[in-house]
This record gives C-alpha cells, sequence and structure tokens, in this order.
C-alpha cells in the first residue's frame, strides 16, 4: 500500500500484461451469444414483417449483424486508454456531425437525422449517445471523490449532455434526446453527483416545462397529448397506439404463431420492421415469446453490471455502466411505447428492428462493454 | 493482485451503491414491462382479439339488382343499364386534397362536386367507397385506369342505373330513382341501403314497389389492409335480385291516350278495367323526363320543373282535384233512389231555376227541361232534378253514397302523391270552414259544385263501380310480380268481379246506365255528337263542366263569355265514360284543364280511348305477351 500511496511508479505494481489468448478467453462469450440469439429474433421478426420472406430487411440484418459483431470484437480488444485518448476526439466530431446535419435539416425540408457521407447513411445521433458516455466516464475517471461531489465539477458533464441533448431535439428527435438526458442522468448520479443536484435539476426541468411545451413542433406536441389521452384522436396519431395494443392484445399467451400474425401483415401498423417491430414480433408469439425476449435483454444488463463491478478501474465501471444504462433505455422506451406506456417518440429496439447506424452504435456500445471486462485490471492514468 | 489507488476504493464504494439503485430501478421498470404485457395479453385478450377480428374482416354489400318493369304486353318501362362509375376510398381522409384535385384535372368535377366528394371522403368509415362520377363513357374510363397509379384508393366499379325507354309518357307512373335520404330509411334496416351506390325509388311505381323491386343483398366477407384494400375473399353470399313487375298498363292505349291529350294543355285520361279494377292507362299531361333524374338533375331542372304552371311533376290523375260538375250527377240519382227518396218513375220540374229563400239556382239549359224522370234527368243534364233530388235525398245520404262510390278517399291504388280529394259532410263543414251545411250547400253538391272535389281516378272508379253492377272494385297496377323472367306471366283473366257488393238494387244501376247510355246514345243527349255506329263499341258516358269561376250576373250582361276569360280561369272540361254499354269492361274519366266544355273538349278524348281500349280489349288478349315472353 505504501508504495501504491506514492502513486508515481505504474510500471512497478502494473498487472503482468495479458497475453492475447487470455484477452480473448476473458471475451464474455456467453454474452456475445445472448446478443446473437436477441439478433436472431431480429431475423425472425424481420422476416415475418416482410410476409415471410428474407427480402428486404431479414436478410440484411442478419449481414449487418454478422459485420457489427466483427466491430464488436475488435474493439472489445482495443485497449481502454486508447478510448480514454480518443473519448474527447470521438465528442466533438459527433457534435460537429449533429450540428452539420441540423444545419442541412434547415436547408432542407422537415426532419432531417441523416449523414450522407459517400455511400453511407450515418445517424450522428446514434455516435451521440455512445460519444456522451465515454466522454462523461472519461471525466469522471479524472476527478477525485470529493471532486464528484461537488457543484462546480457538476456543470461541465451537464454542460456536454445538454449541448448532444440540445442538438438531437432541434432534428427534432425526441427520443434519442430522451435517451442521452437519461442515460447521462443515470451516470452523473452512479458518478458520486449529490442526490440534491437531481432534485434541484428535476424541479427547474419542471418549471422549464412550458417553455420546452412552446419550442415543441405540432406532431411532438399531438403525440404528447395524444399519450395522455389515446381515446382523442382514435384514427389520427393515437391510432398507432390503439393497432399496437390491438396486435400485441390479440396476441394472447403463446401468439398467433409465425407469420400468422394478422394486423401487421395486413398493414394496420405503422413502421412495422422498424420502431413496432416488437409488436409484430409479440402478436405471433405471444406473451411467452415477449418474456423470453425480455429475459434476453435483462441477461445482457445483467452482464452489464457485472463488468461493471468487476472493473478495477473507474473508467470501466462508468463506461459499462453507461453502456449498460443505454440498453435498458433503448429497451424499455421502445416496448412501453408500442404497449402505450410513453408516447410514440421514435427509438428502436436494439438488435431487432430495422436500421444500420442502430445496430453498429449498440454494437460498438457493446464492444467497449466487452473491452472493459478484457481489460478489467489495465491501469488507466488520471489524465485531466 | 489487488490494486488500489487513493480514494479508488471510496469511489468504487459510492458506485457500487449507486450502480445498484439504479439496477434495482431498472427491476422495477422491467417488472412493470411484465406486468403490461400480462395487462394486454392475459387479462384483455379477447377485447382485442375481437378487435383485431373486426380490423381484418370487412363485409361488403354486393348491391341486388333492381327488378326490371314492364307493361301488360311485356315491353320494358324501367330497365338497368351498365353503369361504369368511378369509386374512391381513402384511408381515414389522408391526402384527400391532392386526390381530388387530381380527379378534377382528369374528370372536370366542377366546384360542387368537388365538395362533396370532399365532404364524403373525409366522413367515410373503414374506407368505404364513395361515388366520384357516374355514367362514365369509354374515354373516361380509359383516362382514370391510364393514370391509376397516381390515383391511391381510386377505382372504376361496374354498377347499375335505371333507364326508362318510354320517358315522358310513363314518367308519373313508372316514377323515379334517386339517393337513398334519411326518411327513406323509416322503418327499413336493409343494410344494403347504406350503400352509396344503392337507389330508392322516390315518384310512382318505382317508389310503391321499392321493397319488392330492391331485391336482398348479398354480402362478401373479405380480408382487408389497413388501407380498404382487399386481400382476399372469405366468404360469399349471393343476394336476390329484385322482382320483376308487369304492370296492368297497355301502353299502346297509354300512348294513344297520351296522343289524344296532346291538342290540349294539360289535363289527365285514367281507363279503368271494371271487373279487376286493373289501371289500364292513366296519363297526366304534361309529363316529364325521368333520364334527367336517373343522371341526377341539376338545380336549374329541377327549378324549371317547379315552377311550370302545368306542373310537369304532379300526377294530376291522382293528385289533381277538380269538382266533378254534372259527372256527380250519378251519385246523386243513386242516393236519391237507394234512400227511396225518389222512384225510377218520380218526375221532377225543371222551369229553368229553381230558388232557395232569395237565391236562385241556375240550370245550365235557360229554358228549362220542363219534367223528366232521373234517367232523362242524366241524358239531358238537368240541374234542377239534382238540385231536388239531393234535397230530398239530404247531405247524409248523397255523401255517402259517393264514399261508397270511392269519392272522398284515398285508392287502394298505392301510388305516392295520391289525394283523397274532398267529399263533404256535415262534420267536415262544421270543422273546416266553421259553419253548419245549409240546404244550399246540398243543392251545390247534388250536381257536383261547391265544396266537393274529386280526383280523375276517383271519378273512373266511380264509373266502375256503376259500370260493374255494383261492386267495390279498387284500382290496381300490378299484374304480376317474380323474380326469375319466366315466371313473369298475367293471370288467367276474369270475367266476374271478385271484389265485394255494394248491394245496390240492380234496377236503380241500370235506371242510372240507362241515362248514361242515353246521354251518347240518345237524341236528347247531350254528347250525342259522340255516338259511335260500331254495334259492339256502344257505349256511356256523362259530360260535366267544373266552374272553376263563376261568371255573375253582371258579367253576364256584359257579355262576358267562358271563351273570353283567361286559361287558367276557364272551366275544367270532364267526362266519364265506360262501354261496351251491355257489357261493361272498360271505364275512361278524362279531365282537360280548363277545357270549357266537356261533351265538346273531353268527351272526344273519352270516346276514342274508350273506343280504342274495346278494340284492343288488353283484359282479354295474352297473345302479345306470349310473343314476348318466347323472345
Amino acid at each position: 500500500m505504501s508504495l501504491t500511496a506514492m502513486g508515481s511508479s505504474l510500471a512497478l505494481d502494473a498487472p503482468a500484461p495479458v497475453g492475447f489468448a487470455e484477452k480473448i478467453w476473458r471475451i464474455n462469450w456467453g454474452l456475445v451469444l445472448v446478443l446473437t440469439a436477441i439478433a436472431g429474433v431480429g431475423v425472425l421478426a424481420l422476416y415475418s414483417a416482410a410476409g415471410g420472406r428474407f427480402e428486404p430487411w431479414a436478410a440484411r440484418h442478419a449481414v449487418r449483424y454478422g459485420s457489427a459483431l466483427i466491430l464488436m470484437l475488435v474493439v472489445a480488444l482495443v485497449h481502454p486508454k486508447v478510448w480514454l485518448t480518443l473519448a474527447w476526439p470521438i465528442y466533438i466530431v459527433s457534435v460537429l456531425m449533429l450540428v452539420a446535419v441540423d444545419v442541412i435539416g434547415k436547408i432542407g425540408m422537415g426532419a432531417q437525422r441523416w449523414l450522407v457521407i459517400g455511400p453511407m447513411q450515418i445517424q450522428p445521433s446514434e455516435i451521440a449517445k455512445v460519444a456522451v458516455i465515454l466522454v462523461i466516464a472519461r471525466y469522471y475517471h479524472g476527478l477525485r471523490r470529493e471532486q464528484a461531489g461537488q457543484f462546480l465539477y457538476a456543470l461541465p458533464p451537464l454542460a456536454m449532455i445538454l449541448v448532444v441533448v440540445g442538438l438531437v431535439m432541434v432534428q427534432p428527435d425526441l427520443g434519442t434526446a430522451m435517451m442521452v438526458l437519461m442515460g447521462g442522468g443515470a451516470l452523473l448520479f452512479v458518478a458520486g453527483v449529490r442526490i440534491w443536484m437531481f432534485l434541484a435539476a428535476g424541479i427547474s426541468a419542471v418549471a422549464c416545462l412550458p417553455i420546452a411545451w412552446s419550442l415543441m413542433h405540432d406532431y411532438q406536441k399531438k403525440r404528447v397529448l395524444t399519450f395522455l389521452d389515446p381515446d382523442r384522436d382514435p384514427l389520427g396519431a393515437g391510432y398507432h397506439i390503439t393497432q399496437s395494443k390491438i396486435a400485441i392484445g390479440s396476441g394472447g399467451l403463446f401468439g398467433k404463431g409465425f407469420l400468422k400474425g394478422t394486423q401487421s401483415s395486413l398493414n394496420f401498423l405503422p413502421e412495422k420492421q422498424t420502431d413496432f417491430i416488437f409488436t409484430t414480433y409479440v402478436e405471433e408469439w405471444g406473451m411467452a415469446g415477449a418474456c423470453v425476449l425480455l429475459a434476453l435483454f435483462a441477461l445482457v444488463l445483467v452482464w452489464g453490471f457485472s463488468i461493471a463491478f468487476r472493473s478495477q478501474h473507474h473508467f470501466g465501471r462508468l463506461l459499462a455502466l453507461g453502456v449498460t444504462a443505454m440498453m435498458f433505455l433503448y429497451v424499455f422506451i421502445n416496448t412501453a411505447m408500442v404497449m402505450g406506456m410513453l408516447p410514440v417518440v421514435g427509438v428502436p429496439l436494439p438488435l431487432v428492428s430495422n436500421g444500420g447506424t442502430a445496430l453498429l452504435s449498440v454494437m460498438f456500445a457493446c464492444g467497449l462493454l466487452i473491452g472493459v471486462n478484457v481489460y478489467r485490471d489495465a491501469q488507466l492514468p488520471r489524465t485531466r | 493482485m489487488k490494486h488500489f489507488r487513493k480514494g479508488d476504493g471510496e469511489r468504487s464504494g459510492l458506485f457500487t451503491r449507486r450502480a445498484l439503485v439504479l439496477g434495482g430501478a431498472q427491476a422495477v421498470l422491467l417488472t412493470a414491462l411484465a406486468g403490461r404485457l400480462y395487462q394486454l395479453q392475459v387479462v384483455e385478450t379477447d377485447r382485442f382479439a375481437n378487435l383485431a377480428d373486426e380490423n381484418r374482416i370487412s363485409m361488403r354489400l354486393l348491391p341486388p339488382s333492381r327488378g326490371l318493369i314492364f307493361d301488360r304486353g311485356g315491353a320494358p318501362l324501367a330497365v338497368n343499364r351498365n353503369n361504369f362509375r368511378v369509386m374512391a376510398a381513402s384511408d381515414r381522409g389522408r391526402g384527400v386534397d391532392v386526390l381530388v384535385e387530381r380527379l378534377d384535372q382528369i374528370l372536370a368535377l366542377g366546384d360542387a362536386d368537388k365538395a362533396r366528394l370532399l365532404r364524403e371522403l373525409r366522413r367515410s368509415r373503414n374506407a368505404q367507397p364513395v361515388v366520384v362520377r357516374e355514367n362514365l363513357g369509354w374515354e373516361e374510363v380509359a383516362r382514370i385506369e391510364f393514370n391509376a397509379p397516381d390515383l391511391p384508393g381510386v377505382f372504376i366499379d361496374l354498377g347499375q342505373s335505371r333507364d326508362y325507354p318510354e320517358g315522358e309518357l310513363m314518367s308519373h307512373i313508372v316514377g323515379y330513382t334517386g339517393r337513398v335520404a334519411d326518411e327513406d330509411l323509416a322503418g327499413r334496416d336493409d343494410p344494403v341501403l347504406q350503400l352509396a351506390t344503392m337507389r330508392f325509388g322516390k315518384k310512382g311505381v318505382e317508389r310503391s314497389f321499392e321493397d319488392d323491386l330492391r331485391g336482398r343483398a348479398g354480402a362478401v366477407q373479405v380480408e382487408v389492409n389497413a388501407v380498404g384494400r382487399v386481400v382476399r375473399e372469405l366468404d360469399r353470399t349471393e343476394g336476390q335480385p329484385g322482382a320483376n313487375a308487369l304492370l296492368t298498363i297497355d301502353l299502346d292505349i297509354q300512348r294513344f291516350a297520351a296522343e289524344k291529350m296532346k291538342e290540349h294543355q294539360s289535363g289527365s285520361v285514367v281507363v279503368l278495367d271494371v271487373v279487376t279494377g286493373d289501371v289500364i292507362a292513366m296519363v297526366s299531361t304534361p309529363g316529364f323526363d325521368p333520364s334527367t333524374f336517373a343522371r341526377g338533375i341539376t338545380q336549374g331542372e329541377w327549378r324549371d320543373l317547379l315552377d311550370d304552371p302545368q306542373r310537369p311533376l304532379h300526377n294530376k290523375a291522382i293528385a289533381g282535384v277538380y269538382p266533378p260538375g254534372s259527372t256527380y250527377k250519378m251519385v246523386t240519382a243513386l242516393a236519391a233512389l237507394e234512400s227511396k227518396a225518389i222512384d225510377p218513375w218520380t218526375r221532377l220540374p225543371c222551369p229553368g231555376y229553381l230558388e232557395l229563400g232569395k237565391i236562385k239556382f241556375h240550370c245550365w239549359l235557360k229554358g228549362g227541361h220542363g219534367s223528366t224522370n232521373v234517367s232523362e234527368a242524366i241524358a239531358m243534364s238537368c240541374d234542377c232534378f239534382f238540385y231536388e233530388a239531393a234535397r230530398r235525398a239530404g247531405i247524409d245520404r248523397v255523401s255517402d253514397m259517393a264514399q261508397r262510390l270511392g269519392f272522398g278517399k284515398v285508392s287502394e291504388l298505392g301510388l305516392p302523391g295520391e289525394s283523397a280529394a274532398n267529399q263533404p259532410t256535415r262534420a267536415w263543414k262544421q270543422e273546416k270552414v266553421g259553419k253548419a251545411w245549409q240546404h244550399g250547400d246540398t243543392f251545390n253538391l247534388g250536381i257536383g259544385q261547391g265544396y266537393m272535389t274529386a280526383t280523375p281516378l276517383q271519378l273512373a272508379i266511380m264509373t266502375a263501380r256503376i259500370a260493374n253492377g255494383g261492386y267495390e272494385v279498387q284500382p290496381n297496377l300490378l299484374l304480376a310480380k317474380a323474380t326469375p323472367r319466366e315466371e313473369l306471366v298475367p293471370p288467367v283473366p276474369r270475367t266476374r268481379p271478385t271484389a265485394p257488393s255494394l248491394r245496390l238494387n240492380p234496377q236503380h244501376l241500370a235506371i242510372v246506365r240507362q241515362g248514361m247510355a242515353d246521354v251518347v246514345n240518345a237524341g236528347h243527349g247531350t254528347a250525342n255528337a259522340l255516338r259511335v255506329k260500331q254495334a259492339e263499341f256502344t257505349f256511356a258516358g256523362k259530360t260535366g263542366t267544373a266552374q272553376v269561376k263563376r261568371i255573375t250576373e253582371r258579367e253576364r250582361e256584359m257579355g262576358i263569355t267562358q271563351a273570353s276569360l283567361p286559361w287558367h280561369l276557364r272551366h275544367h272540361a270532364l267526362f266519364v265514360c265506360y262501354g261496351p254499354v251491355d257489357n261493361p269492361r272498360y271505364a275512361c274519366a278524362v279531365i282537360v284543364e280548363h277545357g270549357q266544355a266537356g261533351g265538346a273538349t273531353a268527351g272526344p278524348i273519352g270516346r276514342d280511348v274508350l273506343v280504342e281500349t274495346m278494340k284492343r280489349d288488353p283484359s282479354r288478349r295474352t297473345d302479345r305477351f306470349k310473343k314476348m315472353a318466347s323472345r
């Protein structure tokens, strides 16, 4: 202990370097299996949503997952100190891309969420989600315990979160904004920000609600109102929620059977391959299928927590928890939304919904999570 | 080897505590999700399963083909024609503005149609299609099909619309159909009436036989997607086409009568079979062109029809009310005879007028008829005789006889708009006029004037009941109805009335009929000029001239005559007749509005139509029909 107290000679008490085979061994293969199972559910559901065809979604989803899996494993083998170094650049780049999207969106028409770079369409908000986790984890990694509890030290991460939230809000993408806000908030919470600050933030947020309301687009207001009272417009905005509930409810305990769903195959469901994929799946597989899927996600969360707890460095802990919180928010907001417990805000179900960028960002985040486990006893400089 | 940096233990401890709180919160929320699933998929699953079926399965009604209408010889009067129409269905009113604009570019809808279409599309439930335009030509159909990719929810539908080959000639009898109105739904819960393309009888036989002609809707159960597009058919029940109707009308006689009426501005002819009550012809002039209604009448056309002083939409045969004038004298005669107020030999004087208190009641013949018995009085149409006969019988008996002969009530013909006209009684006058019945009223009633009014149909019914020996025949328009065309055959001709007897003394009827025969055939008859040479077509009749405006003594002195009055103030000319005189089969009533003199204007029409009817003898001849059926 006396040696470590000096804090200067890292090389002396560093653990034995971990060999490549050991790294591979440390990858949570069980977690990889669970993720693959979830993606498999996605392929099934997309196959069914297309009316029993691999085109146009299921085959692409499988291929995308395959490449994302490789990306995840590569990311998992990257040393956390690299991410420590890259956290700010990634954050800044993603903020710049968000600004670019907003500017292009202003020039073009309506909601703009995509950035076209060469042959790729990139959704910067998906990258920003991960960037915020990285940059906050890096920030608190460099703080001492007592600093983390101080008011002034809570302001920079708050700003990091709010910049992204603001840029995403104007896109406008209410769902992602909520996710970044709540995910960032969860990180601040576990990082040690005092409870009273959360209470204060909560109270001021409520106070600001009327202002936020006035800034919202008409369709967003309508969605919130419709959520609060679905009957006010059963054939308009409330239609999606009503139809989704009908599909889920009519599925019953064991579902209508694979490819036998009537509501989604007859187009009563909107966005059945993206935000409402859970509905498509649950109509055919019933409550049993839904519980299996939710249990798989719960396993991912449990893995995430255990990786966070086992990490020897604060960066890893926060990173793992941030990824876990993000995963939870994805699942919860999406499923609660399609079951009529939350407004329809446009959040996909990770690994199941059709969509490239979201899949890549989730798998990238999972790579970071597994990387935390691989390098759980790495020594990281407390850079400031 | 365990390795902690300074402060990391503390940090880790706080992290662990708070992460556990976070994990706990997530566990609670995930449990809430499971609870919601349980609520939706177990507790409320039946409700949602029903809703899902309603979403998916849609019942579409198949409109039945409307029954056809023929005359008694099998000539078509109302048929169905293929009608290509553009229909549009929208998904809860989305994008209808653009759609209607595009349709306007292709079909030139016009502002009124555009507004109607927008309204109907927005209101339409379950993506039920609405009608954009009917009766398309091939070119328009082609243009719609060509532009189909730009017109989501628009499709061409082959329906049927009504066609009336005889047009104006049969307009009042056959009537026409139109869109189903709210009042048409009263008491009818037939769901087919909710269809946008459904048509409902509005006038004439189309209306009175509506429930027979309509048929029963078939239904097809289809699986639909969210925009109402049919994915597949699950079940189909065929409907039943409406019954075809064979009318009692003889189209040739109808055309003949209409031809005869052409010389006059307006009027009506009714020909009845006195044995069966079959309406052989029923003309009301002028008529209207029912095809304007079939294709959808414009506001302007409608106004023109309503504003025409000769009222072409008005079926004068059943809804025109006129004082019957001298044609009513048979009623007075029968009332007096049956009540024993007079007997067949009673002779009453006619000095040219009768005095009642200070009022003089004139006979039309200035010098008077001298003394006449009842049949002579009918033949010469002596007014004085019937003033006195009515006075002796009394208002109650005259009124009662008139009602037994069909006046003052709506017949069982069933056509919409039939008037009961007015057969005055003591009670009626007390109630409507507020005064007690006077002797003068009885005098006026005795010659069919005053408060008395009748329709041409009622006059024909009266004549028929006198001619057939006192049987209470009712007019009837339907000879036969059947759904398959082959079963549509006329019934076996009848020679004796099946209607209940009025229990009139045959001798009294014979006396009255003798009077009517003398009107035409005796030298002293008022319509002696109408006499026909062929013995088999000898007929009996009675003239009548109904006063519209009374010419006062003063005007008479000033030389004002009927011919010098404006058209709408001239007298109506009436004539009733039946034939053959010995074995009556047909009765005919004619009214020429403002035709001045019954014998001169209405008489020849009545004679010609009646003789033509007797020649053709439609009640006994079925040969023409057989030809049609075998065709």
